[in-house]
């Protein structure tokens, strides 16, 4: 076996400047190789978690994506007619902090379906707003639903153990359809786009 | 065989979370269900190989005194490949494991073989001593996972055994819970390591 090279400086430096230019080499090369396929993947999510919440629509609405007083909107279309708007809204009152939300909206500012993003919430009991509870939504105008939690004296059920979460929740979804009432309903419930 | 001695080292006998204790972080904090921790094991024993092999290649290149550095180069580098990759093809396993696949690069057991083992003998050797290692971390996250998930939230595996209503163990999805499963686990290697 060859004997180890000697620690001088000249030695340390040229070892370290090799090793570090390989191996960023090698990154770099990672990196294009992934790049593609990270935004393709980015976008297919986007786009999943938009057809889950939207009634159908036909359109691409991640091209005409708006972001306004950072909630970013969608608009859906079917053929010209505009069908629903998804809002992409956070609330940081969370029991973790932050969790996003993607709410859609049909065009009359009923609820269509909420999905859920990206949350850090425990793991077994705010986290359970991931599940079937958050379909009490579904189907519901905040204009005449009281949006707390029934302990604050609205109408939604809160997670049992996990008001926080649900208060969260309730706070992420009245900033949407706020947002979308002040930025888009107008627009797109006149000219006999109404359902 | 001397070198399959290698190989089935990691897998009992010097077992990384068991018997060395080695990267609980990680052991404790993604186990929350067995796909976590199968996914972090992969990706950890991936990391594991590379820089094993790599390092027991350049073993007489680097310079005793900066040999650490050049270590945490070696396998930063490839958790970043580890990193993007995972981002790209496996984006919801990324999703769960979050930040602790950018720590693997402090993970002990990654620099651990690398100076214990990699630096000191040839290449082949170090590559069964990473896959040894890389399974053996592997299997004991994968069973803490299971254990955790199937009691917190009676599922294995993200298939459901027991119906939406029943109330499982909370705690074991909870980090105490992570401790707990920990700990026993630790007890039975022993017992078994005692007996053989």
């Amino acid at each position: 076996m060859a004997k180890k090279l000697e620690s001088s400086v000249k030695n340390m430096i040229l070892c370290l400047f090799f090793i570090s230019l390989f191996m960023s080499a090698a990154l770099g090369f990672v990196y294009q190789a992934t790049k593609g396929p990270i935004a393709e993947t980015q976008k297919k999510a986007e786009i999943d978690a938009l057809k889950n919440v939207l009634p159908k629509f036909d359109n691409d609405p991640t091209t005409e994506a708006k972001e306004i007083e950072g909630l970013t909107y969608y608009i859906a279309k079917s053929g010209e007619k505009a069908v629903g708007c998804a809002v992409k809204t956070f609330t940081t009152k969370a029991f973790s902090g932050r969790f996003d939300l993607m709410v859609g909206f049909k065009v009359d500012g009923t609820i269509n379906s909420i999905a859920v993003l990206e949350q850090k919430e425990t793991p077994g009991l705010g986290d359970k707003m991931k599940t079937k509870w958050k379909d009490q939504f579904n189907g519901k105008n905040p204009k005449d639903f009281k949006m707390t939690v029934k302990k604050d004296g609205g109408e939604v059920d809160a997670i049992s153990a996990s008001t926080i979460t649900s208060r969260a929740f309730c706070d992420a979804t009245q900033k949407a359809y706020d947002g979308y009432i002040k930025n888009y309903a107008q627009q797109l419930n006149t000219g006999g786009n109404d359902e | 065989m001397s070198n399959l001695k290698f190989l089935t080292n990691g897998l009992l006998k010097e077992n990384p979370s068991f018997v060395l204790v080695l990267g609980t972080c990680p052991a404790l904090a993604v186990t929350t269900s067995a796909i976590n921790g199968a996914g972090m094991g992969a990706a950890t024993m991936f990391v594991l190989i590379c820089s094993n092999i790599l390092i027991s290649l350049l073993k007489n290149l680097i310079p005793d005194k900066v040999r650490i550095v050049a270590f945490i180069v070696v396998i930063a580098s490839f958790v970043t490949i580890v990193d993007l990759s995972m981002k790209a093809f496996v984006p919801d396993l990324y999703k769960s494991l979050g930040i602790f696949i950018p720590l693997i690069v402090v993970n002990c057991i990654i620099l651990g073989r690398a100076e214990a083992f990699a630096q000191k003998n040839a290449t082949f050797p170090a590559l069964l001593d990473g896959i040894g290692m890389g399974i053996g971390f592997t299997l004991a996250l994968t069973i803490m996972g299971s254990i955790r998930e199937l009691l917190g939230s009676g599922s294995i595996f993200d298939i459901k055994l027991v119906s939406e209503t029943t109330k499982t163990m909370l705690l074991f999805i909870l980090p105490p819970g992570a401790f707990l499963t920990y700990g026993y686990l630790i007890a039975i290697v022993n017992k078994l390591r005692a007996k053989n």
